[in-house]
């Protein structure tokens, strides 16, 4: 545990002690519960993530509840819980159960997200899960009392597999990283290639060292690596599997046919980008701005969604009260706006909020899928990620 | 009068309106407004204005255009007549959309960033005073007898009816989720608001603030997330409402008594907002993704032809 994480626990563990249950009933209290992520540094060094990654996002949510609650007599309040490990945030848990805590937002490994959600089953919990894309939470793994804001991979896959199937690229090389989190990314990438009927040329692990880019003429040794790597295979697009920022970026000009990358560099499929400003994302971008004084990723936007969840559910249900918000939230009336130009709603089988996902590169938005013409009998949101009739989630 | 005469003289009415009326398109990838020809619809003008202009409205008598110049922060004045930029009034930030009263004297806009609505008084030039109002406010609109403003506040999707003697949100409806624009019926009994995520439109009852009537739209073949409300326009005559539905490229037909949808008319790429011309024979739409002016003929319910102008038409305006 390092001795920065630590401060920030202690200071925010006041936070966490304040009595919860002695708030009038007209407050809406919701508990953000994070760990403060030990990353390495990435290839990538060029863009560290903020501090308060997710964290902002929720921050700004509770404004916008505040400034409509206004009009009700409802108030939003946020505690803010980043523990240094995930047995720290699942103790902080129990103590926010105990004092009565029943919304929260969580910024946490799969594991504790189950474990949390199992903890507050029995009073009533409900733990919106922001920043994960893990599938086994929403198959195997799921909770009846956990809900997920951000795509899952299954998601990013099928968004990405109907861009190449729409632009007929129907060969892709894929290249997967060895963490846990780029093979399961590799895995959903595999499943969707399947579904979309997009043939996988070459499906080949990356084993070269990581580091070796940023030494002095390091391009050199990549250069060569890249080259050989993906020689010998005709392919249309170059699929990367590396949700860690290790490699990935150092593909693009260096294969030995000049062809265009995607997956978790390149071409991202995403919740939200720098370069989206469409249905009024603008003022979304603009609002976070002016609040956190950097540009909206992708967790902050999925914890903005989880609080403003929180927010609409309240407002719509017409009650500040946890049990008639979280009636609310898995009733067949909740809906809630993304600047997606549609309501987004969860999934009843697996509590994935169902959205258009974005590609995008670093500069510019190049596609929202569901791509037009992949259709589907309830909303052609469902043809993203796992549909009821293959999901393998039974909780209730 | 013989028959055909009659007949002629309709003809002839229908094909060039007696007065040059003008419509005015602001653009807002273009930093423009097109001036054309309501009638004839040939291009009179470009004109130049401030950055991102948006929402447009002309002062009661038509003199003057008030055009929201987002990204300048500013609303500029235009003479209808010289298609020059005469004026620039001070506002807060991003002014967006706007509405005047019935006496001219004031603006009442709609910051989107800052969760405001501005007070400008046209005389003086600035802003003096404001409104907190939800999360991104939009749609404006000034009662008939000018005593009452409806705000739209996209994100936190309600109706806000502000009391403009005291400035006081006398009372917030939650209609459809991003509620983009609000019009009021001429009697001032009934106030439309159309919700753009929601897809629908939701009629209040002004006195009470209740909502009436929401109306949902279903075109066959168009999937429901492509139905986006977004301008309105209601007839005089009490019997007509239309409602542009963006990225379903149609605009709604709507019974203003019954609040039965009759007809959907296709128009250009994700069509935004609407405006009459005078006698209310036409309706011009401004569509936002083909760049272009649908023009339907009213009576006929018919789209006659579109037209090009800049790029992302955004609103429409008609001065006499």
């Amino acid at each position: 545990m390092s001795l920065r994480a630590l401060s920030l626990f202690a200071l925010l563990g006041v936070a966490v002690t304040a009595p919860v249950s002695a708030a009038p009933a007209t407050i809406v209290k919701i508990a953000y519960v994070g760990v403060a992520v030990q990353r390495s540094l990435p290839q990538a060094w060029l863009d560290q993530p903020a501090a308060d990654e997710g964290l902002a996002g929720a921050r700004l949510a509770i404004e916008d509840n505040n400034t409509t609650g206004r009009f009700v007599g409802q108030t939003f309040q946020l505690s803010e819980t980043i523990a240094p490990d995930s047995d720290h945030a699942i103790g902080a848990v129990k103590d926010l159960l105990a004092a009565g805590q029943r919304l929260f937002v969580a910024d946490l490994p799969p594991a504790a997200l189950d474990a949390i959600a199992d903890l507050g089953k029995a009073q009533g919990a409900i733990i919106i899960d922001a920043t994960s894309s893990d599938d086994s939470l929403r198959g195997a793994d799921c909770r009846g009392n956990l809900l997920h804001t951000l795509p899952s991979r299954a998601m990013q896959a099928d968004a990405l597999m109907q861009f190449l199937s729409v632009k007929r690229w129907n060969k892709i090389l894929l290249a997967a990283g060895p963490t846990p989190g780029d093979k399961a990314y590799a895995d959903a990438i595999r499943r969707s290639a399947k579904k979309f009927q997009i043939k996988i040329a070459a499906d080949k692990p990356w084993t070269y060292d990581p580091g070796a880019q940023r030494t002095d003429t390091g391009h050199f040794g990549v250069g060569d690596e890249s080259a050989r790597f993906t020689q010998g295979t005709d392919y249309d697009v170059l699929v990367v599997a590396d949700e860690t920022n290790d490699f990935g970026d150092d593909l693009a000009y260096r294969t030995t046919l000049p062809r265009p990358i995607a997956g978790t560099q390149g071409m991202v499929a995403t919740a939200w980008a720098r370069p989206f400003e469409e249905w009024g994302g603008t003022q979304l971008q603009n609002r976070f701005q002016k609040l956190a004084h950097r540009w909206m990723s992708e967790r902050d936007y999925g914890a903005w969604l989880a609080v403003r969840s929180f927010g609409e559910a309240a407002l719509r249900g017409q009650s500040p009260e946890p049990a008639k918000i979280v009636a609310y939230l898995k009733g067949p009336d909740f809906a809630v706006a993304g600047f997606k130009g549609t309501e987004l709603t969860f999934r009843a089988w697996d509590g994935q909020l169902r959205q258009p996902v974005l590609l995008a590169d670093a500069r510019a938005l190049v596609s929202v899928s569901p791509q037009p013409g992949f259709l589907h009998e309830n909303s052609e949101l469902d043809t993203l990620g796992i549909d009821q009739p293959e999901t393998s989630c039974h909780a209730k | 009068m013989p028959r055909q005469m009659i007949l002629a003289a309709m003809l002839l009415a229908v094909a060039v309106p007696a007065s040059a009326e003008r419509l005015f398109v602001s653009n807002e990838k273009d930093n423009t407004i097109t001036v054309l020809d309501a009638g004839t619809l040939d291009k009179i003008d470009t004109v130049k204005v401030g950055t991102r202009p948006r929402g447009i409205v002309l002062s009661p008598d038509g003199k003057s255009l008030f055009i929201c110049a987002s990204d300048s922060n500013h609303i500029e004045v235009m003479d209808t007549q010289s298609l020059k930029i005469v004026r620039t009034l001070a506002s807060n930030p991003d002014p967006e959309l706007f509405d005047i009263d019935p006496t001219g004297k004031t603006l009442y806009v709609a910051n989107e960033n800052d969760n405001m609505v501005s007070i400008v008084d046209v005389a003086r030039g600035g802003v003096t005073g404001e409104i907190p109002v939800g999360v991104e406010p939009e749609g404006m609109a000034v009662s008939p007898d000018g005593k009452t403003l409806v705000n739209t506040s996209e994100t936190t999707s309600m109706a806000h009816f502000i009391d403009i003697a005291s400035h006081q949100v006398a009372g917030s409806v939650l209609v459809g989720s991003r509620p983009r624009f609000a019009e009021w019926t001429r009697d001032g009994s009934k106030v439309w608001v159309s919700s753009e995520v929601g897809g629908s439109v939701a009629v209040i009852d002004a006195a009470t603030h209740k909502v009436l009537q929401t109306i949902k739209f279903a075109i066959p073949g168009i999937p429901a997330g492509q139905i986006q409300a977004v301008g309105l326009a209601l007839s005089k005559d009490g019997n007509l409402a239309f409602a542009a539905l963006g990225p379903s490229n149609r605009v709604a037909v709507i019974d203003q008594k019954t609040y039965e949808v009759k007809k959907y008319l296709l128009v250009g790429q994700r069509v935004w907002h609407l405006a009459f011309n005078g006698d209310q024979s036409r309706l011009y739409t401004a569509n936002g993704v083909s760049n272009d002016v649908s023009v339907i003929d009213v009576a006929a319910l018919k789209v006659l032809k579109s037209v090009p102008v800049g790029r992302a038409p955004w609103g429409v305006a008609v001065s006499p």
